[in-house]
């Protein structure tokens, strides 16, 4: 990592030395590059005056690689080298990415994250979001006329951890140093409470090409906190292009596409899209490759009607953020518009709706990001006097926890905590000997490991034996201001000190991440039940294991009869165990508590040093 | 004005945000000295400088986010302030309760679980309106036994009464969250 050193230690930088700091929305769909000027903050536009570049990018034969407008008018010549909407696959795996089979890349399942083959080779989401960033960082360097110190990039505040990292890896590959990982809502925040000097509390709506996020936030006397987020990382303006192609494929009944004829198709629904913002019906016309043609008239009403479970899927986060705030609809002073999404009329008139009242649109939603983003980088390579300048405080969108017996998630970090912040935990060995020990991080908020998005997997190793429980182990989770995880792991009894750092990658990937949270709430119910399955599955494992030690120990103090009592209940617990219905486990339990509960007597009687407290002779903690 | 950071790390969190240590605290006081101390130590403030001193300002940045969060809460900032005072309110081994205050609370819960199976919203709600008042009412006792009559073990007691008023109230948002899921 080229660590740009920007001044020496201790050292203040020269007075009135500006430090040329951009911010950069790396969106979906387009991407822009702002910074502050005179005071003010500017997009920067390229040579024709245009200030998005397209997020796409076309790998060619010659090796060339065309970025933005002119990868965008030849898409549907080479659609397989030509890659739109990159950001969608950051920190993703193939089964994570929706549509896939309506793509038209040739995909390769690489560790973790999806790689796409293409003319140039293959290509990871990281490569082809640094050869956007890298077009940025040459308009800002051309435009401004000198090397950039840094730059705050924007990531969606729903983003998890691997596509946070992701991102920070792309701009590290562009040449850029990352002064922050900025939530892009929160950038809009900034851009719009500086400019509006606004005091209370704002519901920010970000819908963009490809993600959603909702963020509550307070304003109050230069302090931006957020209360609370939520979102979908995998829900944006695309899904509502994908509608409209597939209405037109209903309607016009023509045989199936080429992957060629897909684009075009895909572009004339974004047309339209973008057309009903200003028109209550909008005509779609197109020519196939099989000479088939399309000749259909889209309506607004239709419109809303294909897109209205879209529309729902921004709904529920809202609600959820509201209540994560402890706070109601009457409570939000203002509606922040932001994402070029936003701007069609079904979702403003859904968010006005929700919150009772119409939505600030003041703002050019497209801009928004970028602008505040730059406003923020300004004060981060230290433009700033310090009584100028604001302080923002931001959230981790996601809980992090540890898998624990049973596959089931220990929450050690709670969603919406102002970050930064470090939790420890402390754990021990559940095997006299013990001297390795495995963690897996996971991010999420169900309780079940599987259904979280797993961040990385790794073992300490070096306890010193010691009998089970003895020895502690403690786990630390630090959260920094970009919202990145380092997790370090240590074992505290001994001398012999065995730790571990390690910096969860994208290159670790499960389950999908969309709606992941309203998928906890529909299922907390689910949950619950199959939580206590595994707690019962649990307990009843280690109460036969504790039993058997018991027995091969002390056995003696049991008589013939009682042995095969004894055996019986186990057996009975055995049987059980596997089925699905842990009020069976249960009892079974309670009987086999039972009839160890003489033989439990009798060992404490004994005088057994084994802390064997009360009767039952399960209860000891491993 | 600059942060000294070479002030003692382990300082109580009172004394970090320079608050009189006592459980009545002026909540928009609190919020204020937070903000004045993220404002002198957040890791925007330090993004420009070198490593050595962006990892010191995450040090002082997550610890002024923990000491506000523990003195923020009203649970958390008796149970920090009684283990001040050397009081351990050991909540996970010391859960003895006097049998009126257990069998209420196993009501309680019965009475959350079945409203919760019933999708009975309004009984749910009411049932939090109940065990708000509940707290409220403790909440008032653990300041006088505090700050005022220094009774730690009284506070101690209620402290534990409110984890358990805490975990059903928490069960109950739950319940009303999965209820809220399947409406809409």
């Amino acid at each position: 990592m080229a660590l740009l050193q920007l001044s020496e230690p201790g050292m203040s930088p020269a007075p009135h030395q500006h430090k040329l700091a951009v911010g950069i929305d790396l969106g979906t769909t387009n991407s822009l590059v702002a910074t502050v000027r005179n005071g003010i903050a500017v997009v920067l536009s390229d040579e024709q005056g245009r200030a998005l570049l397209p997020s796409i990018v076309r790998y060619k034969v010659d090796g060339h690689i065309d970025v933005g407008h002119s990868a965008q008018s030849t898409q549907a010549l080479d659609p397989k080298n030509t890659i739109v909407s990159a950001k969608r696959f950051m920190g993703r795996g193939l089964k994570d990415v929706a549509h896939i089979e309506s793509m038209p890349y040739d995909f390769l399942d690489a560790e973790g994250m999806v790689r796409i083959r293409t003319l140039a080779g293959v290509k990871s989401p990281v490569e082809i979001s640094a050869e956007i960033l890298n077009v940025l960082r040459l308009r800002a360097e051309a435009s401004l006329g000198d090397e950039l110190v840094g730059a705050v990039i924007t990531v969606p505040a729903y983003f998890d951890d691997a596509q946070r990292q992701a991102t920070k890896d792309a701009a590290m590959l562009a040449g850029l140093n990352v002064l922050r990982l900025l939530n892009e809502p929160t950038a809009a925040a900034i851009a719009y409470g500086l400019d509006n000097a606004s005091e209370g509390i704002y519901a920010i709506y970000d819908l963009g090409g490809g993600t959603f996020d909702i963020s509550i936030l307070k304003l109050s006397r230069g302090v931006f906190e957020v209360l609370a987020t939520n979102g979908d990382a995998a829900l944006g303006g695309d899904d509502f292009d994908q509608r409209v192609y597939c209405w037109i494929l209903d309607n016009a009944k023509v045989s199936p596409p080429s992957i060629e004829d897909t684009r075009r198709l895909l572009l004339k629904a974004r047309e339209a899209k973008e057309m009903l913002t200003t028109h209550n019906a909008v005509p779609i016309h197109a020519v196939l490759a099989t000479n088939e043609q399309i000749d259909l008239t889209l309506s607004i009403e239709a419109f809303a009607e294909i897109t209205k479970t879209l529309v729902e899927k921004t709904i529920k986060p809202s609600k959820k953020a509201l209540r994560d705030a402890g706070l109601t609809v009457a409570d939000i002073k203002g509606v922040v518009m932001v994402g070029g999404a936003t701007r069609m009329p079904q979702i403003q008139h859904a968010v006005g709706e929700l919150f009772k009242q119409a939505p600030l649109t003041n703002l050019d939603p497209d801009k928004v990001v970028a602008l505040g983003a730059a406003m923020q980088a300004n004060v981060l390579a230290g433009n700033r006097a310090s009584n100028e300048e604001w302080l923002l405080l931001d959230v981790i969108p996601l809980s992090l926890g540890l898998e624990t017996m049973g596959g089931l998630t220990e929450k050690v970090i709670p969603r919406n905590a102002t970050i930064p912040i470090a939790k420890a935990q402390d754990f021990t060995t559940y095997k006299d000997g013990q001297t390795a020990m495995s963690f897996h991080v996971v991010q999420g908020e169900r309780e079940l490991v599987a259904d979280c998005r797993s961040l990385a997997r790794f073992e300490l190793r070096g306890i010193p034996p010691m009998v089970a429980g003895a020895a502690r182990i403690r786990v630390t989770f630090q959260v920094d201001a970009d919202g990145l995880l380092s997790v370090a792991a240590r074992e505290m009894t001994s001398n012999v000190e065995a730790s571990i750092t390690v910096k969860p990658s994208y290159g670790l990937s499960d389950d999908e991440i969309a709606g992941m949270l309203s998928d906890s709430m529909s299922y907390a119910t689910e949950d619950m039940k199959a939580r206590s399955l595994r707690e019962q599955q649990v307990e009843a494992q280690r109460m036969i294991e504790a039993l058997e030690v018991a027995v091969e120990e002390d056995g003696q103090l049991l008589n013939a009869e009682e042995k095969v009592e004894i055996d019986k209940h186990v057996t009975q617990l055995k049987s059980v165990l596997t089925c699905m219905d842990h009020r069976a486990i249960k009892a079974a339990v309670d009987a086999l508590n039972k009839a160890t509960q003489e033989f439990a007597a009798r060992r404490m009687d004994q005088g057994i040093k084994r802390a064997l407290t009360g009767h039952k002779i399960i209860e000891f903690k491993v | 004005m600059s942060f000294d950071f070479t002030q003692n790390f382990n300082q109580d969190f009172f004394s970090l945000l320079g608050q009189a240590r006592v459980y009545k605290l002026d909540s928009a006081l609190l919020d204020k000295a937070y903000h004045d101390l993220q404002a002198q130590v957040h890791p925007d403030r330090f993004a420009h400088l070198s490593e050595a001193e962006r990892r010191l300002s995450m040090q002082w940045s997550t610890l002024a986010n923990e000491a506000y969060r523990t003195l923020k809460n009203p649970l958390q900032r008796a149970v920090y302030l009684l283990k001040l005072e050397g009081v351990d309110t050991a909540h996970e081994s010391n859960t003895a309760m006097p049998m009126d205050f257990l069998i209420e609370q196993m009501e309680w819960r019965e009475g959350a679980a079945e409203a919760r199976a019933e999708g009975d919203h309004n009984e749910l709600e009411k049932l939090l309106l109940r065990l708000r008042h509940q707290s409220a009412d403790i909440y008032a006792n653990v300041a006088r036994d505090i700050d005022e009559t220094k009774n730690y073990p009284a506070a101690a007691d209620a402290v534990r009464r409110l984890m358990f008023l805490e975990k059903l109230e928490e069960e109950v948002n739950e319940a009303l969250d999965s209820l809220d899921a399947l409406d809409s």
